[in-house]
């Protein structure tokens, strides 16, 4: 029988609104008893005195590249930078080669992630087959094979109509709707976010106006249909408003934002730098406060990455042909809690709230939440810990990073899936 | 002493006054070496200039080619067609590979904003940027600084609106960081579609009524219209660009009397000017091209072998 005594760390537990120094005590992968002063005989004890130790975190907008595209990434590379990062359950997305928008892709996916996952990987699938925006994906033999939600990551479903049918239809087997939100026509050709530094920069913009849009018909959308949507990457501030006020009147609306429109802007994009190429681009601070706003009201549910691993010949290329997108797994905790919570900007309740419990709601997965019987799934962090951060030594292939060589005040400590560490004070252990 | 040998010009954005100064004094000597029986001025000899260019381009690029080789360097043309860029090879690699010839400077053009910045990480040579997609084109902006200090005198204190494609114009981005940092008063008109608010934050004026911003001008630089935007939501067709935006005698009443005409070419004669404008008393549109190689040898000396000054007895 294995046995594992987390003790003396500072359990954040937002489901249940917990912050207290207790121990966890894990038996056969499970959690088994929570409390002070826990004892069990010849149990491996982790000494967490001085840590947070957090329900696992989950990131449930991962782009692991397989299958297709294993020189940007794969399921083996992907899941290291996950555990090195903090993270002990991601999502990916479904814009692979081939797309996954059948059962037997998410069979085959789970063969792999099986064998190959060093964390716990969910899969989600498309809502159109090949991500045409066409003719529905077989979501429910998806559904059926495991697929947690359905999106076109990647791209907006342009067509309404087919929106509208696609909603409806998932919520049969009770799976949100993720949607890029950027109006096709608007973002044609555009480079970075639209406004003084790109009329500067003489690139091509993306307006706000785009996802503001798309944002508005989603969330009508949903409210006429009364299903769910979550809204990916959110990064305007109409489109935090829009989803501020929908929830308010009860609209099954929900939404992420990533640390790169939480902490940076479209300043970055002044040199060219095609590490800060993204999409949904990094917009100016009006639109960034904004989104910071809505994590701390709560309009915004979750913190995730948007992982985007491109290699590195891609993105060494001139701006306009660099492809948008870069990792996060690696630096997520590091940043958000330099940025919003050592600045206090954001608490650690809602933190750890937004980047694991919500995300398990939101989902409908039995995780985020540190209690008896419940999978042993723990994110440990040193919220004082400094470290610079090195994009050529991450674990993911892809070494393009906004954050390269910044100084960062927090870490994961050690990542805990199924009561093994599978990361610890920085190595990942398989 | 001011000297901007070693240093690339990868925009006029953020290039000190004294560095423009600089530069224009040196090109009026240069003027007189190319306005003489002997152009020839060895001031470059045993350097080399590599002119790539990625876009089409000819009047910028035999300008440069000019200049290069009025100062006695060694020129060569660099296009895409015919060499390896079309076998696949990165641009970082093609930097490398004419780097490593011992090339001096690097003068590009590229479909891309930014290149030159991009440029500038991967090789040492000198970069100079000869236009990078919508955004700058600064030995333009220079040439166009120079011939209205030729005509005018001065370039503090003089109206300048700018007429055109704004958004997607590089001429138009040099000239307004240009005339900014040498103190004039910049305007910029054109149809709303290619001219957008936000670049107030530039600190220049932006007109949509062109009568009105042609009021007390000192210079107007009419930009090249590009027949592609038409009838894509642009503008509904060049006729109607014309009736709103084209500059001609009679529009140029509302402007100061000795007002200058430029445009950097090539002309769209009929749509964005009328042939009375462009080859009327007011305009000095040939003379920007004879200035654009006195400019461009002006910045490739001073860049490549630099000083306050230059001096040219031969």
């Amino acid at each position: 029988m294995l046995t594992l005594l987390v003790k003396g760390g500072r359990v954040i537990n937002p489901a249940v609104q917990q912050d207290e120094i207790c121990d966890i005590l894990i038996e056969n992968g499970k959690i088994k008893a929570v409390g002070a002063n826990l004892a069990a005989d010849g149990a491996e004890i982790y000494d967490a005195s001085g840590l947070v130790v957090a329900p696992g975190f989950i990131d449930m907008h991962v782009h692991l590249r397989q299958p297709g595209q294993s020189e940007k990434e794969t399921i083996a590379s992907g899941t290291r930078a996950a555990a090195a990062g903090g993270i002990t359950r991601i999502a990916t997305m479904p814009n692979t080669k081939p797309v996954i928008d059948k059962a037997i892709l998410v069979d085959g996916m789970k063969y792999k992630i099986e064998r190959e996952g060093v964390v716990k990987v969910e899969i989600i699938g498309a809502i159109s087959k090949k991500l045409e925006g066409q003719e529905l994906s077989g979501m429910g033999g998806m559904a059926k094979a495991g697929a947690v939600a359905f999106s076109d990551d990647g791209r907006f479903v342009e067509n309404s109509d087919f929106m509208r049918k696609a909603m409806e239809y998932a919520s049969m087997f009770h799976k949100v709707i993720i949607d890029h939100c950027e109006e096709q026509n608007l973002v044609q050709g555009g480079q970075m976010h639209e406004g003084a530094v790109s009329n500067q920069l003489g690139l091509k913009g993306r307006p706000a106006v785009a996802e503001d849009i798309a944002v508005a018909r989603d969330i009508l959308l949903a409210e006429a249909t009364g299903t769910p949507v979550h809204i990916a990457h959110i990064s305007t501030k109409n489109a935090v408003d829009m989803v501020r006020c929908a929830k308010a009147r009860g609209v099954q609306v929900t939404a992420e934002a990533t640390p790169q429109h939480l902490i940076l802007t479209d300043e970055a994009l002044r040199t060219y730098d095609t590490r800060f190429k993204v999409n949904p681009p990094l917009r100016s601070d009006e639109h960034r406060a904004a989104v910071v706003e809505g994590l701390k009201d709560g309009t915004i549910d979750a913190i995730v990455t948007d992982h985007a691993p491109h290699e590195w010949e891609e993105k060494d290329q001139e701006f306009n042909l660099a492809p948008s997108g870069f990792v996060g797994l690696e630096t997520s905790i590091g940043a958000v809690l330099t940025y919003l919570y050592h600045t206090d900007t954001v608490g650690l309740m809602t933190i750890v709230r937004a980047m694991s419990t919500a995300q398990a709601e939101i989902l409908g997965l039995d995780a985020g939440i540190i209690a008896p019987g419940k999978d042993a799934d723990l994110t440990v962090i040193d919220l004082d810990q400094e470290w610079s951060v090195d994009a050529a030594a991450f674990y993911s292939k892809g070494k393009a990073s906004p954050f390269d060589e910044m100084i960062f005040k927090g870490k994961a400590a050690a990542t805990i899936v199924n009561g093994n560490f599978v990361m610890k004070n920085g190595e990942v252990l398989r | 002493m001011v000297s901007i040998q070693g240093k690339s010009l990868l925009g006029l954005q953020g290039v000190p006054k004294e560095e423009i100064e600089l530069i224009l004094r040196v090109a009026k000597k240069m003027k007189s070496v190319v306005n003489s029986g002997n152009k020839k001025l060895p001031l470059l000899h045993g350097k080399s200039v590599v002119n790539m260019f990625w876009e089409p381009s000819t009047r910028t690029r035999g300008s440069f080619e000019m200049a290069a080789k009025y100062l006695g360097a060694d020129v060569i043309n660099f296009t895409p067609r015919g060499s390896s860029i079309q076998k696949g090879e990165s641009f970082r690699d093609t930097l490398l590979t004419v780097t490593a010839m011992g090339v001096d400077a690097i003068v590009m053009r590229q479909k891309q904003e930014g290149s030159p910045w991009f440029a500038r990480t991967c090789v040492d040579p000198i970069i100079i940027n000869a236009g990078d997609g919508a955004h700058e084109h600064p030995t333009q902006g220079l040439l166009d600084l120079f011939t209205i200090q030729e005509v005018k005198g001065h370039l503090d204190g003089l109206k300048v609106v700018i007429v055109g494609d704004i958004d997607h114009g590089r001429v138009a981005r040099s000239n307004i960081y240009g005339l900014q940092a040498m103190g004039a008063d910049v305007h910029l008109a054109g149809p709303r579609t290619l001219l957008q608010p936000e670049l107030e934050s530039m600190g220049v004026t932006v007109h949509y009524d062109l009568d009105e911003a042609l009021e007390g001008a000192d210079v107007v630089n009419v930009l090249r219209i590009q027949r592609e935007r038409q009838g894509i939501g642009f503008f509904p067709s060049a006729g109607e660009y014309n009736s709103l935006f084209g500059i001609s005698e009679k529009r140029l009443e509302q402007a100061q009397k000795d007002v200058l005409v430029l445009h950097p070419g090539p002309m769209n004669r009929g749509i964005e000017i009328e042939p009375d404008a462009c080859y009327g008393g007011h305009s000095s549109i040939q003379e920007q091209v004879k200035n654009g190689v006195s400019v461009r040898m002006a910045v490739l000396y001073l860049t490549i072998i630099g000083g306050d000054d230059v001096d040219i007895t031969r």
